[in-house]
This record gives structure tokens, sequence and C-alpha cells, in this order.
């Protein structure tokens, strides 16, 4: 089958999937090539950056597993915060990412919740994927944490930005002495 | 100490202000803490606000050992230790919720939230004669108590009430776990507790806040983000002179005193947030006169129940897991009469400041990592840490009990202290000793 045989429906599809693709391995690399600003430029200015938390709940209690917007969480925060995270990393003296810790952001399993065949500006659509962020420092440190994150885009100025992050981390007791990379 | 180390408090110099790297590396050592502290310690094990209805629970730990914080369906609270009277399995894992009883996954004993043996498979067929099931009821600590919303236990029965355990820092607590009105409303846990995972001995959190002065140097980062609530230099608003205070039971206190006028201007990052808190300096200066500018900023009670009083407000326990790594515990709490815009002001303002992800706490966990691993070799284990700041100073307060070191001067009595208690309970086998050792002066070690 050629392209030009796929219903326009589809081919705008999977080019709307190529951009998002291309705009989530881009940003991975951004972090990982500590081009901090420029990640930061990527992000809406009313952005949600979310971690919640994980519980040992039961089956019939699965709702209550991830705490909830109001509970505590790994994170939430806001754009200014996430500034602040990034000039705490660039005054050179926060200690726990300084020397700089290695970084690798793998981006698999992308898909749109709910597919659509093109996003106008100022619209919003909902991506899943997953992540493995393996952080290494100094000599032998080795943190891998792995998880599922929803995005939520927003087409803005021609581009994609990023409007709301929410990052599912498998894991209930955190099995990092810290948390000072991005997800 | 019983075994064949060397006596503990031929580690621990507090004359000169020298401790020997062996207690945060060795070990041997952690093996007799294990027994020596946190068998015989009150220890913190969890808040009445995580279990406010009969049949709630709440899987806490004490040392490094699971116990369940129940509510009974007659409103009693227990702690037990997680493991069936049977085989030993964890009777729950889930790590909180509320049930009629606790049914073990292995053999299928079953018990109630007092701890009651209620079910025993093939009880009448298998056990002739019968046993008494009275007797196999879950393991409960020896003692436990709840001070003002927090709650206590210890397995040994011979220690001391929690109320002379605590000994004068109790002061620490109706000052700093009250409303912030200094008024009766309470205060209650903000939401869940966030546990992770530091490679490093749990001492070196307990004596962070028990009163390290020093160690504020480390925080230039987020000094310089401007992360206080206020969005001004520094990561915390003004909390006026400090004043470190140490106990003979171990626990040390950081006090901060701010004039009584002008009134308090905080959280100007938050406009009702800054409301409620010039609202409440207002009600804590009719309620609590003289003493309402005299609060704790941060403290250890001995062994490894630390907290911050103010901005932000959390309960940390460091249980350990090995010589050299640490499960942090740190809960969050607010006043239960604040406004939700504020608690919500105040959860964010928390979370970036403490816990794993916070701005402060990430560089004090790469601090305590790397000063256990530097410490473990076999040169480093041969020269003592250095604790002699404030070394023969120290006097009393008129406002705050304890032994008590004013600004400017720095000192490290608090770690002093903290560590002259830890020697005494290595070295000591009953209660009447560790009591009586507790008589020695600060500055004048045995």
């Amino acid at each position: 089958m050629t392209g030009a045989q796929l219903p326009p429906d589809r081919l705008s599809y999977l080019d709307l999937m190529r951009e998002i693709e291309d705009f989530l391995y881009a940003e991975a690399d951004l972090l990982d090539e500590r081009d901090y600003d420029a990640w930061l430029d990527l992000l809406a200015d009313d952005i949600v950056y979310w971690m919640p938390m994980r519980k040992n709940v039961s089956f019939e209690d699965r709702d209550r597993e991830t705490t909830a917007e109001d509970d505590l969480a790994w994170f939430h925060d806001d754009k200014e915060t996430l500034i602040k995270r990034v000039r705490q990393i660039q005054t050179g003296v926060h200690w726990a990412d300084e020397p700089i810790s290695r970084v690798s952001h793998l981006i698999t399993n992308i898909r749109l919740a709910d597919p659509v065949a093109s996003l106008g500006e100022g619209e919003k659509l909902t991506t899943n994927c997953r992540f493995i962020v393996y952080r290494n420092r100094l000599e032998t440190e080795t943190d891998i944490l792995v998880g599922r994150r929803e995005d939520t885009l927003v087409r803005s100025g021609g581009a994609l930005k990023i409007a709301r992050r929410k990052i599912l981390l498998d894991q209930s007791v955190l099995m990092a002495k810290n948390l000072t990379m991005f997800f | 100490m019983k075994s064949t180390l060397q006596s503990a408090r031929d580690m621990v110099d507090i004359r000169r202000g020298e401790i020997s790297r062996e207690i945060f590396v060795n070990e041997d050592i952690y093996q007799e803490e294990k027994e020596q502290v946190f068998a015989r310690a009150w220890l913190y094990v969890g808040h009445e606000s995580q279990i406010p209805n009969p049949g709630d629970f709440f899987v806490s730990k004490m040392g490094e050992e699971s116990v369940i914080l129940t509510r009974d369906r007659a409103g009693k609270i227990h702690v037990f230790l997680n493991s069936c009277t049977h085989r030993g399995m964890k009777v729950c894992r889930y790590d909180e919720g509320n049930t009629r009883n606790f049914v073990c996954p292995y053999h299928a004993w079953s018990f109630g939230t007092d701890g009651a043996l209620i079910g025993v498979q093939d009880y009448e067929n298998a056990y002739q004669p019968p046993f008494d099931r009275s007797e196999w009821g879950l393991i409960e600590v020896a003692q436990m108590a709840n001070y003002m919303g927090t709650i206590w236990a210890t397995w040994d029965g011979d220690a001391p009430s929690f109320s002379d355990y605590m000994g004068e820092a109790t002061f620490a607590f109706d000052h700093g776990l009250c409303a912030w009105d200094g008024g009766d409303g309470g205060t209650e846990l903000l939401g869940s507790v966030q546990k992770w995972i530091v490679p490093c001995n749990w001492k070196f959190v307990a004596e962070n806040f028990a009163g390290d002065m020093l160690h504020v140097v480390s925080h230039r980062s987020v000094d310089m983000v401007k992360l206080g609530p206020s969005g001004e230099e520094g990561r915390r608003d003004d909390y006026g002179k400090i004043i470190l205070t140490a106990y003979p039971e171990g626990h040390g206190i950081f006090y901060g005193v701010l004039p009584l006028s002008p009134i308090r201007t905080e959280y100007a990052m938050s406009k009702v947030t800054s409301e409620y808190f010039q609202h409440c300096w207002e009600q804590r200066l009719k309620n609590r006169g003289d003493l309402a500018g005299t609060c704790p900023i941060v403290g250890t009670i001995f062994p490894n129940m630390s907290f911050h009083a103010q901005q932000p407000r959390t309960l940390l326990v460091s249980h350990p897991r090995s010589a050299n790594e640490t499960e942090m515990w740190r809960a969050y709490f607010v006043d239960k009469q604040a406004p939700p815009e504020v608690k919500q002001f105040l959860r964010e303002y928390y979370m970036r400041y403490a816990g794993p992800a916070g701005m402060t706490e990430q560089d004090d966990m790469e601090n305590w990592n790397y000063a256990t691993a530097a410490s473990s070799g076999t040169i480093a284990r041969r020269h003592p840490y250095h604790y002699k700041a404030g070394l023969g100073v120290g006097g009393s307060h008129d406002a705050v009990p304890g032994i008590v070191t004013e600004q400017p001067v720095t000192s490290e009595q608090n770690p002093r202290a903290f560590y002259k208690r830890w020697a005494e309970y290595m070295d000591t086998g009953s209660w009447d000793e560790l009591l009586d050792a507790q008589k020695t002066p600060l500055n004048a070690q045995a």
C-alpha cells in the first residue's frame, strides 16, 4: 500500500502522531543534554506537573492506589517552581546534582488517548506513554525509574506545548534517595 | 555493651567533642543498636488523624520492623507487630484502610483490630486439647502514648512513661505541634506519607534535625533561588533569633524566637495564607503571651523522630534498614481549622521544600549518603568526627528549657547530647542504669 492510497484522515493522523513522537523524543533529548532553558520553553505557562505517590491497596480499592490531587505527591509543581528547580541546578552549588548526573529518558508506547486527525491552534489532546528514566551519578550510583506518563499537549503559536503532565512511577517506597531529575 | 565491641562511651568522647566513625558504619554496632536502642526507646508510630474511625489501620514501622497502628471497634488505639503469631507472615500488606479483621494469607489465622486471635483454621479438629487462643493474639507493644495526636510506642515494659521519656522537651511539642494560633484547634496530617530510601546511617538524619546549625551553608543553592513562601531571599520566612536546646534524654531542639511586634508578615506569595497567618499571630499573642514568638524550628526526639514545627511543618522518622541504609518517612501537618486554600498553598510549599523532590532536602541526602560512604574505609574509620563547636558553652534560659546556647554562638551541643545518650543506651542493661547515666552533665562526661 502506498501513502497515496490511505484515506486523508488516516494520513493526517499519522502526520500528527509523527509530530507528537518527534516532540516527545526531542523533549527527552533536551533534558538529557541538560538544555533546561530550552526545555522550559516547551512548557505551557499554566502547566501542572504532577507525580502522585502510589500505595499498596487491595484490588477492590484500586481507585485509591494513587494519591489524589489534593494529597501529598512526589511533585506537584507549577511553571514557577519548575523554573526554580532549573535555576537551582544552574547555581553550580546544588550538591545533589553537582557534579552533574548522567540521565537518559527512554520514551515508548506512545499513543493518543482519543485519536484525532489534527490539532488546531489552542486545541488540546492527551497522550499516554511509558518511560524509563535512568540516572547514573558519581561512580556507581544508579537509579532506574519506570512508569507511565499522561501528557496533555496544546497547540500554541503553531507548536506543541505541554499543558499538563501526570507521572505514575511504579514504586511505592521510592528507591531513589532524591528526585533531582525531571520526568 | 554486651558484645565484644568496645564500650560505646569510649567511641563517643563528649568532653573532647570527638566521635568514632565506627558508630556510623559498623554493621555489628548497628545490630547492637536494634537491641539496645530500638527495642527499648519510645518510637513515633503515626498520627491519630491517620486512623479516625473504628477499624481504621495504618501500617508503620518501629525500627526495621513492620507494625500496625489500629483503632479497634471500640475506638481504642493499638500498635501490633505485623507478623502472624502462627508462622510469622505479615498479616497486613496494605498500607492503610479499614477492616473488621486481619486475615493471614498463609494459614488463615485471623485477628481482630484489637489484636485478639478470633479465627484458627480447623481449630476443633487440629488442636486437641484446644489451645488458649487468648494467648496467641497479635504481639502488642508494651506501652503506647498519644501526645497531641502523635502516637508513640515502646517494646520495653520497663521504660519510663512517655512523659518522663520526653522530659522538658515536651515544651517543644506544646509550642510546635499546636494550632498556629496557640489555641486548642489542633493539627492534622496533610494527607499521605512520603517514604523513600537513602543510603546513609540513620543517625545522620537524627543529628541533622537535632540541631546542626553549621550545615545551613549546604543549602545555598535553594537559598539563591528564593524558595521561601514570601518569595524573598532564602528558603523560609524569618524565624527570628535561634536558640539551641539539648536534653539529657538525648533530644535536641532548635528554637526560633521572634519579637512580639511588629505583626509578622509571612506567606506573602498567597494573600489568603498570609491573612490566615496574621490572624493566627494575633490570636497567638493572646493565647501565648510572652511566649508567642517562641516556636521550635526543627528538632529530634531520641532516637529517630524529627520534626519541622514551622514553615514547613513536618514529622519525619528515619527508620534504620542497615548500618548504611535508612528509610525516611515524612508526613506533613497543618492546622485542622485552616481554610482549604491555605492547606493547598502549604501542601505545595512543603513539597517543594522537603521530601526526595524537595529542593532543600535533596542536598541533605547527598551529604548523608557520601558522608556514610566515605567513612566506611579502613583508614577513614581510624579518624573520629569533629564535634567541637561550642564545647563548654551552654547554660540556661528563662523562657526555654534544656541546656541552651544562643546565637551568635554556634554550637554542636545538640549532636553531642544526642550521642552521649546514644552511648548510654548502648552501654547499659537496665533502665535504672540508663536513668542514672542521664544525670551526668553534658559537658563533663564520666
